[in-house]
């Protein structure tokens, strides 16, 4: 294996995008990135859909959103969603924080 | 119904809070003998050894080093909380196949003692640690979230989940939690991951406890009345939450209809629930996939003190991880106070008549799902 699947994935990250496999065999999207024989390498657009919401609230310091999202390609991903107040059903459109991790924001 | 195993003898170790120095084999070496004692048996008549504890990287290597014992057939299946149920279903299999003849389940946990982040292996996972998870509770909190938006399940259905447990366990002298507590006690407890409070979440305690198995020929040689085991399945589906398929479906309606199958049982023939409660939502989604209701009335089923002590379904007797014990893989205690039931000689908590116990052990993030069914002496 000359590039990991993490690497790939971090490198698309790192030019805006988010990066998924596809199984044709399946007629499916697979995230998180495998190797696995027949996976093949696909783009997302980004779009998805709010599925599950929490807050965690740690003893000292600031509570933080988590969210699973699930992806328009058909795949489901943790992230959070930079807006104050997240529903599930919410539409929202990836975009990457400073690290270079994607994040959601409100559509 | 026909028996594939007969559990013996049942302990607890030390549980609660721990003396200081003791080490989680000593909490394996002391249910170890109890139980043991219990049936009539000796660590001499061990040749099977089957143990799981996260502070043990090979658990049936130091379990079988402290006792002193050479075990011909040992199995470390590791599967979080569950995985002493599936210890259960693989002991009957290694009985079944001759591989053993006596054995031992163990466990044993100090994560109260040495503090919850040197008693378990920290796992990151790429692709989940960026958002920085509170896990366990995060991932039982999302399915929470979702089962509440798909179902309307209310904080006050999960809120009796707790109540419940709670009243199990002021009947239980061994209980750690055993102060009064409301459904307006769980909703005002701090919040921890939303919608999950403290009181949603099962304790950090010590703990270890153990287990005999033996075929149904030799339990006529123990001392102790014999609980059969009736039907056991295992299931899993995902290790970490957002690998989860769907969030409200856990691999208990895998695990459950096969240990019923095997069993020649139905759930309304079960007496007593045994349901692993690492968060009040756990015991509700269960209470579903295993069919003792429809999916999405898991939440109205455990409404108005339907579970708890004098409702028409008890469940988790001991008072469960909520409130009697959770050393951080609780399933063995699961099948202890199950035993003690079917036995009647579970005191002031005894559920009369009970004749049919269902264990279920969970594990991981809702991810590892294990059934069993267990029957009293009268079933052998």
């Amino acid at each position: 294996m000359e590039e990991s699947p993490r690497a790939h994935f971090l490198a698309a990250c790192a030019r805006g995008v988010l990066a998924y496999q596809w199984d044709p065999a399946a007629q499916r999207a697979v995230f998180y990135p495998r190797v696995l024989a027949g996976l093949q390498w696909r783009e997302s657009a980004g779009a998805g859909t709010v599925y599950a919401t929490t807050i965690v609230r740690p003893r000292d310091g600031e509570p933080r959103g988590i969210v699973l999202v699930d992806l328009d390609e058909g795949f489901r991903m943790m992230s959070r969603v930079r807006a104050d107040v997240v529903r599930i059903g919410d539409r929202v459109q990836v975009a990457f924080d400073g690290d270079g991790v994607p994040v959601f924001d409100p559509v | 119904m026909t028996a594939r195993a007969v559990i013996g003898g049942v302990a607890e170790s030390d549980l609660g809070a721990v003396a200081l120095g003791t080490r989680p084999e000593d909490l394996m070496g002391q249910a170890a003998v109890a139980a043991l004692r219990e049936c009539g048996l000796g660590l001499g008549d061990v040749d099977g050894l089957f143990a799981a504890a996260s502070q043990l990287n090979m658990p049936t290597l130091s379990a079988g080093e402290y006792l002193g014992i050479r075990p011909r057939y040992s199995d470390a299946t590791q599967m979080g909380g569950s995985s002493f149920v599936a210890h259960l279903n693989h002991a009957a299999g290694a009985i079944e196949a001759g591989l053993c003849e006596v054995a031992l389940i163990v466990y044993g946990s100090t994560q109260r003692l040495v503090g919850r982040a040197g008693a378990s292996v920290q796992e990151l996972d790429p692709y989940e640690a960026p958002y920085e998870p509170l896990n366990p509770v995060t991932s039982y909190a999302l399915a929470a979230s979702r089962h509440m938006h798909e179902f309307g399940t209310t904080p006050e259905q999960l809120a009796e989940v707790a109540v419940s447990a709670r009243r199990w366990a002021r009947l239980n002298p061994k209980g750690w939690s055993r102060e009064a507590l409301t459904i307006q006690d769980v909703l005002a407890a701090p919040r921890v991951s939303d919608p999950l409070g403290v009181r949603d979440c099962c304790l950090v305690t010590d703990g270890g406890a153990a287990a005999v198995v033996v075929s149904a020929e030799r339990a006529a040689s123990l001392a102790t009345p014999p609980v059969t085991l009736l039907g056991a399945a295992e299931a899993h589906s995902h290790r970490h939450v957002s690998q989860m398929p769907d969030l409200v479906r856990t691999a208990a309606a895998e695990s459950g209809p096969r240990a019923f199958a095997q069993a020649g049982l139905t759930p309304a023939e079960v007496d007593l629930l045994m349901l692993y409660d690492a968060f009040t939502i756990t015991p509700i989604l269960f209470l579903e996939d295993l069919g003792f209701c429809a999916k999405g009335e898991g939440g109205a089923f455990v409404a108005g003190g339907r579970t708890a002590p004098g409702g028409p379904v008890p469940m988790n007797t001991n008072g469960g991880g909520l409130s009697y014990c959770h050393p951080g893989m609780y399933g063995l205690l699961l099948v202890v106070e199950a035993v003690r039931q079917l036995r009647g000689e579970a005191g002031e908590r005894q559920v009369a008549g009970a004749e049919v116990a269902l264990v279920h052990g969970n594990g991981g993030v809702l991810s590892s799902q294990c059934t069993a069914l267990l029957g009293g002496p009268a079933t052998l």
